[in-house]
Order: C-alpha cells, then sequence, then structure tokens
C-alpha cells in the first residue's frame, strides 16, 4: 500500500496497550518489519458506529474498508461479518482502478474485471452500444 | 501527528474537511449529539474523526483530517489475537 501511495489506518475495539502487545508477541513474528501503521484503539464503538460496523452485541467492530481518496471521499468500502477474510488483492486491483480513474479526472472507467494494464472505457456517445467491441479485451 | 493521546477515539461529526464550516453552525444543531453524527456513505465525504493509537512503539493521536491530500485505508477488525 506505501508502494502505491496509500495511507492505512486500522482500528479496532481494543486498548493501544493490546494492539502493543499483539504487535510485541504476535505480528512481529509473522510479517518481517511489524505493523507499520498506526493501530487505532476504538474502545467504545464510536468510529464503528459512524463507518456502519459496530456490533453493538457483541462489542466489537466487524470487518470493514473503506478507500477514501485524497478528498476525502470514500470511494469503495467491503463490508463482511467475521468468520471470512478479506482478499488483499481485490483491494490493490480496486487501489489501482480509482487511482487511473482519479488521474484521467473520470475522463476512463475500468469495468468489470479490469486489472492494471487492460483497457478501459472512455464514456460518452461513441461508445453506447459499442462497449462490445472494446470489452472484454481477452 | 500530535504526541499526546486522546482519551477515546471520537468522530467530529462532521465529514472530512468540513471544520471550517463549524463555526457556522448554531449551537444547539452541534449539541444535537450523535443523531447528527455523519455516517459513512460510497461517494461521500468520510466521517472525520480522532482517535488514539499505537504506531511503531508509541502512543499517537491520529486524526483522519491530518490525512486530506492522501489515499488512506481505513480498516477495522473484530479484535487483536483473533484468528481469521
Amino acid at each position: 500500500m506505501q508502494k502505491l501511495g496509500v495511507e492505512v489506518l486500522s482500528a479496532s475495539t481494543d486498548s493501544t496497550f493490546v494492539h502493543k502487545i499483539w504487535v510485541e508477541e504476535e505480528l512481529s513474528k509473522m510479517t518481517k518489519n511489524g505493523i507499520p501503521w498506526p493501530m487505532i484503539s476504538d474502545g467504545a464503538g464510536n468510529l464503528g458506529k459512524v463507518y456502519g460496523v459496530y456490533d453493538e452485541g457483541n462489542g466489537v467492530n466487524i470487518r470493514g474498508r473503506f478507500l477514501i481518496d485524497p478528498d476525502g471521499v470514500v470511494q469503495a468500502m467491503e463490508v463482511m461479518t467475521p468468520p471470512v477474510g478479506r482478499k488483499i488483492e481485490e483491494t490493490i486491483r480496486q487501489v489501482h482502478a480509482f487511482q487511473h480513474v482519479r488521474k484521467t479526472k473520470g475522463a476512463e472507467a475500468c469495468p468489470a474485471g479490469w486489472e492494471p494494464g487492460d483497457t478501459t472505457l472512455k464514456p460518452g456517445p461513441d461508445l453506447v452500444g459499442k462497449v462490445w467491441k472494446v470489452w472484454p479485451p481477452r | 501527528m500530535p504526541d499526546e493521546p486522546v482519551g477515546c477515539a471520537k468522530p467530529t461529526g462532521k465529514v472530512l474537511g468540513a471544520a471550517a464550516e463549524k463555526d457556522d453552525l448554531p449551537e444547539s444543531k452541534q449539541e444535537a449529539g450523535e443523531k447528527s453524527m455523519v455516517m459513512v456513505k460510497v461517494g461521500g465525504k468520510a466521517p472525520d474523526f480522532e482517535a488514539p493509537a499505537y504506531h511503531k512503539g508509541t502512543f499517537a493521536n491520529v486524526k483522519l483530517s491530518d490525512y486530506l491530500g492522501k489515499w488512506v485505508l481505513l480498516c477495522f477488525y473484530p479484535g487483536d489475537f483473533t484468528f481469521v
């Protein structure tokens, strides 16, 4: 994410003390350089509530991922119940796609299944009914 | 990032980048509490917040508004020491 110019923030209802020990006892043994981003403590679920991920019954924030652009606009979100984990490759794909769209100032769009390097679409009158000609590229 | 951690994580109730307009709001509206909290919406400005964090060996204070001008990936998860 750092390579893509994206700042990461993580948040759970654990205290900052627990974050510290988790990094020291476990995460530092699973990753080479520990955790480089700020790990937020959201003890009362205040942030989780405004981001729609706080589970009041269990007092925890469920998995939720929000991609926020440089203007502060939420471009993408993914919220899941606890038993299924995320796949970072999909997040990276979305970062590439949203950064591309932003670079073209919205003149280009990334269609379904788009991967970096694929053809993009240029929405406009000429494209109506002609998407089949340019998509899919494979 | 200021050094002094805040007591607990709190949303400002405003969206990102809206802080400048804060003073224009009538008192009563500002005090309306959670009901007036801005909720997240795709395509809308992210709800701003200030929160304590653990960052590379130190306790710090994170303000989402400090990240304006950058791409941000904000991830919530159920708990430290869980399995998935």
